[in-house]
């Protein structure tokens, strides 16, 4: 591509949309592979590729923007891996299949983390550090509390990426947020039934169907004040 | 139609066309997976998706999401009757029958928001899925999956932040339904730590035999 069509690029908006759409599928593709790539699924570990098709398509606000989401959504796949982790130590989950749920689940919410940081990275970005946090009240409260705010902080996760995901710029972030968004829904779903908390029609972040039909997004002042308990 | 509001008729005209074009190749790649097999309506596919795997504009997208959502929406309506559910899992297939009724009628409004024509409701044959408690979930379970990767293989290529938010809203509640329908089975309600997104082809591959029309 030549100079003054890199300008054209960068200086008019529907030539940049065109672009993106041309890219679209590449750039798709190599967000699923940065992703594949670090939960261990892909054979070949090809970050390089990813690097230039993700970081190289956006505008620098777009890329910034992104890269605000992706650290916040870091943030909260950080906490949900801790809660998994400091619950498992702790010993309170007697029940075989809720404890290998439990289990599985943390799993899953280290991969995101992993996922988002080797995204991050690759857009240019540095992924926030992971914050200190504060479980051992909740745990000390007993089984059922646990059981509840893992339910609640899995609604909260799911909520909080469909309230995101109109906000990402790029495409490829948006395809690959979208793969972390049901599983969080699914979670949220599973654990909630697993309380009893039945489908939960009122609204809100307890129940496994909470918002019926349509399930609302959050903002990020919103769920990031309702995780303040849970930060040191 | 909105179309004849509009105020430049012959725009409008151009618009609509391309969109029932657009509309009838969804139908015609289903009629043609579900006669030939999956493989035969790869040339359909091609024509229905635009260069790079997407869709040619947002209501190509509303009316695949729409076919897939009358497909749950009759095979829970019929489901109801499924002799063997426990009282909680009827409770549970009652819900997600309502649920889906509801996202149809959301992507009907939206198809017309768009300016669009709906595709009309295909015919289905569930072949024996009713027969029986065990069989008749785990198609739900598949229905459920196929339809999480869908949204998911299509939400990137949604241009209309109203329609992309739709469709969020949608599809993080059929992952719901799918772990839901999941635990019933005893099968692990999250099996995979990313929902990938799936292509138009390899979802008709999945339900293709199941829309006769």
């Amino acid at each position: 591509m030549t100079d003054s069509a890199l300008r054209e690029l960068a200086d008019d908006p529907s030539s940049r949309k065109r672009f993106f759409k041309m890219m679209g599928g590449a750039g798709a593709v190599s967000a699923f592979s940065v992703f594949l790539a670090a939960c261990g699924d892909d054979k070949k570990k090809d970050k390089t590729t990813s690097t230039a098709a993700s970081g190289g398509s956006g505008s620098d606000a777009d890329v910034k923007s992104d890269l605000h989401i992706l650290n916040y959504a870091l943030t909260l796949e950080y906490l949900e891996t801790e809660f998994y982790k400091e619950v498992i130590a702790s010993g309170i989950v007697k029940d075989a299949k809720v404890a290998s749920i439990a289990k599985k689940f943390g799993e899953t919410e280290q991969m995101h983390v992993e996922a988002l940081k080797s995204t991050i990275t690759s857009m240019g970005g540095t992924p926030v550090a992971a914050p200190k946090t504060k479980f051992q009240p909740t745990i000390a409260k007993g089984l059922k509390t646990v059981l509840d705010t893992a339910a609640t902080v899995e609604n909260l996760g799911a909520a909080a990426y469909l309230g995101a995901a109109g906000l990402i710029k790029s495409k490829d972030v948006l395809a690959a947020a979208l793969t972390i968004h049901s599983v969080e829904a699914r979670h949220a779903a599973a654990l909630n039934t697993l309380v009893g908390r039945g489908f939960g029609l009122k609204g809100g972040l307890s129940g496994s169907l909470p918002d019926g039909a349509f399930a609302k997004g959050m903002d990020e002042a919103s769920v990031l004040a309702a995780v303040k308990p849970f930060l040191a | 139609m909105a179309s004849s509001h509009m105020v430049a008729p012959e725009l409008a005209a151009i618009k609509v066309e391309g969109m029932s074009r657009e509309s009838f190749l969804i139908r015609a790649t289903l009629a043609a997976g579900a006669t030939y097999g999956a493989l035969s309506a790869t040339p359909y596919i091609t024509k229905a998706l635009a260069a790079g795997g997407g869709f040619a504009n947002d209501l190509a997208v509303v009316n695949y999401a729409l076919t897939l959502e009358y497909l749950e929406s009759t095979f829970y309506r019929m489901g109801v009757l499924v002799k063997g559910l426990s009282s909680d899992e009827l409770k549970l297939v009652k819900q997600i029958r309502d649920d889906e009724d509801q996202h149809v009628t959301a992507l009907i409004a939206a198809a017309k928001k768009l300016g669009g024509k709906p595709v009309a409701k295909p015919k289905f044959d569930f072949g024996g899925a009713f027969g029986d408690r065990a069989t008749f979930l785990k198609t739900a379970n598949t229905l459920e999956d196929a339809g999480v990767s869908a949204y998911n293989g299509a939400g990137m290529y949604i241009e209309s932040p109203d329609i992309l938010g739709a469709a969020g809203s949608i599809v993080q509640i059929e992952g719901r339904h799918s772990a839901l329908i999941r635990l019933t089975r005893n099968k692990p309600p999250a099996p995979q730590a990313f929902d990938k997104g799936a292509t138009m082809a390899a979802i008709l591959k999945k339900v293709g035999p199941l829309i006769k029309s």
